[in-house]
């Protein structure tokens, strides 16, 4: 290819007799760029076909029941292990760090947008890119570090619990959720503020009745994006929510996730056991998750009206 | 209640959400730098890390994490920037063109343990690259390649139509043009982009567990034999990284200094992730600036 481009360049860039061989360039370019584009799908394919052939294994080799597998609590790496409570620890911890991080993140969005315009993007848009731009493990250490010991010495309990697990994914999807908000309302045509504002409106009922229905989808979008997030982030979370197999009871007990089981066990499992197995469903109903939060997603941003 | 006081409370509000998201990641920052920058010397940067005794440094996690970032980008840079330009040049609106695209969301919203999954099924297990520089780099070009593909497709399209019109009526090739016109005026952002994906590889753990490994061999610096076993350069050869190193201290670290190790280590990785960071806007505007001829 690389010699390719350079007898091209050789070559002049005016209008050549040298019909052929530029048709020859035309063909090779176009071959290349479109594999290139399949190699996108098979790698995609390939994750679902092998996830997919993985995952169900389980339950057609080692005759672990599905029903069984999705609803009880109880893992001991047999054939009767339930992953309930990890499905269970996996959502706790999306949704509890949506509340947190959507208002915070939506409120951020707005102040860059249309409280403080000149200097607000300048300001945040920085912000916004480095905490985006923070290892996910780095988050999980500040989380064992500091958020673990404050819970524990202020609020209660072990420290590595649901909540510790909420405080930091709910931090690591911030950046997510404000920036795409951030997008929607900048792209809400200035004509309807401009109306509203020409009614008399106040800045608070011009964006609570104007510019949060009109960006809803949008926002909606980003609120789920920030969640496929959440539910996928594994080392953070496994850093200090605990770990334990079982339900947890309150904010304050410590629980397990999907990844963190994942991480945790995978490398303690020997390729064929049902252990094994078991942990290949696991990363199956990750893959499902994220195939439903795209749908969901594309869901919502059809339902935009602007 | 009186609207004026309502507004007045609800731009405190805002505010106020603004002010603790700036107040994070200055809390952040500052908790790492300085907890971990007093560990950070020449010493912890230049000495092998040690599994149960004081004093390991990560010399050699540091190599592989900027090994691995090296090969990733070799190969999912190429690859990226053409799939983007058969997006943005050549797609036709079609069922074809949906599938790619629905591919490149699926890609780019996969956990990165899913894809750490994947490569330890595919890369490590059926290709037999066991545990290895080769198999992390795979799997790290699958959780890349969405991204550059995205950039490169908004960067292309982003450059005046104008431009490519004139380019085709003296009647250049389309590739040709493709080449000679859209790349070169798209390649500041396609670059941006590039540059802040490395930041990413290069603090990314979940989705080299199971492929890169958890242990590094000693690696001897003078061996540069890349089929040697203790040679920097051979690929083959299991490879802890900066951010492994951190993950796996915290939580299998036996020596008595974890808490040190680890936040040395994420004050280094912190420092890089940030001139990556900081380099992709630098350079994207000075060569935007070059191209353009604005100031």
């Amino acid at each position: 290819m690389a010699n390719a481009q350079k007898s091209e360049t050789n070559n002049h860039r005016l209008l050549k007799s040298n019909n052929s061989s530029s048709k020859k360039n035309e063909g090779r370019g176009k071959f290349l760029v479109f594999t290139s584009a399949v190699i996108v799908i098979i790698a995609t394919i390939a994750i679902t076909v092998f996830l997919g052939y993985k995952g169900i294994r389980t339950f057609f080799v080692y005759d672990v029941s599905l029903w069984n597998f999705l609803t009880t609590t109880g893992w001991d790496g047999t054939e009767n292990s339930g992953a309930f409570a990890f499905i269970f620890g996996s959502f706790a911890v999306t949704f509890l760090a949506a509340l947190f991080a959507a208002p915070l993140g939506i409120g951020s969005a707005i102040f860059m947008t249309e409280i403080a315009k000149k200097w607000g993007q300048k300001f945040l848009q920085p912000v916004i890119e480095i905490l985006v731009g923070i290892p996910s493990v780095v988050y999980g250490l500040i989380g064992v570090t500091v958020i673990v010991p404050l819970i524990r010495n202020h609020v209660g309990g072990l420290g590595f619990s649901l909540l510790a697990g909420m405080i930091v994914v709910g931090v690591m999807i911030l950046p997510t959720i404000t920036s795409i908000s951030a997008d929607a309302i900048k792209a809400i045509p200035s004509d309807i503020k401009d109306a509203s504002y020409g009614l008399g409106a106040t800045r608070w009922q011009t964006i609570y009745k104007v510019i949060i229905p009109a960006a809803l989808p949008s926002l909606m979008t980003a609120i789920v994006l920030g969640m496929a997030r959440a539910f996928g982030e594994a080392l953070a979370v496994q850093m200090v929510i605990g770990n334990v197999k079982g339900l947890p009871e309150s904010l304050l007990d410590s629980a397990a996730t999907l990844t963190s089981i994942i991480t945790l066990d995978m490398p303690h499992t020997t390729y064929g056991s049902v252990h094994n197995s078991l942990l290949w469903s696991l990363g199956l109903i990750l893959l499902i998750m994220s195939y439903v939060f795209i749908i969901i997603i594309r869901f919502v941003s059809s339902r935009r009206k602007i | 209640m009186n609207r004026r006081l309502t507004n007045k409370i609800a731009t405190t509000v805002f505010v106020s959400c603004a002010v603790i998201m700036t107040a994070t990641l200055v809390y952040l920052l500052g908790y790492i730098l300085t907890n971990g920058l007093s560990e950070v010397d020449m010493d912890f940067l230049t000495s092998d890390s040690s599994s149960a005794m004081a004093g390991g440094g990560i010399k050699n996690q540091l190599w592989n994490s900027f090994y691995i970032l090296i090969v990733t980008l070799l190969l999912s840079a190429p690859l990226g920037v053409l799939g983007g330009i058969y997006l943005a040049e050549y797609a036709r609106p079609g069922k074809l063109t949906n599938v790619i695209r629905t591919s490149v969301e699926v890609l780019s919203s996969l956990p990165s343990i899913v894809v750490g999954m994947f490569g330890l099924l595919i890369f490590v297990q059926y290709m037999g690259l066991g545990y290895s520089i080769i198999a992390g780099a795979l799997a790290l070009t699958v959780f890349n390649l969405p991204i550059i593909v995205r950039v490169t497709e908004d960067s292309i399209r982003s450059v005046p139509v104008k431009q490519k019109n004139a380019s085709l009526a003296l009647g250049i090739t389309h590739w040709h043009t493709v080449k000679t016109v859209l790349v070169p005026a798209a390649f500041p952002g396609i670059l941006t982009g590039i540059l802040l994906s490395a930041g990413r590889i290069f603090g990314e753990a979940a989705a080299l567990l199971f492929t890169a490994g958890l242990s590094t061999n000693r690696l001897q610096f003078d061996t540069w034999n890349p089929f040697d076993n203790n040679s920097p350069l051979n690929p083959f050869r299991s490879a802890e990284t900066l951010s492994v190193h951190i993950w796996k201290v915290n939580s299998q670290g036996i020596m008595p200094d974890v808490d040190e190790i680890a936040a040395g280590s994420a004050a280094v990785l912190i420092i890089f992730v940030l001139i990556f960071n900081v380099t992709a806007r630098v350079v994207g505007n000075i060569i935007f600036n070059k191209i353009t001829g604005s100031k």
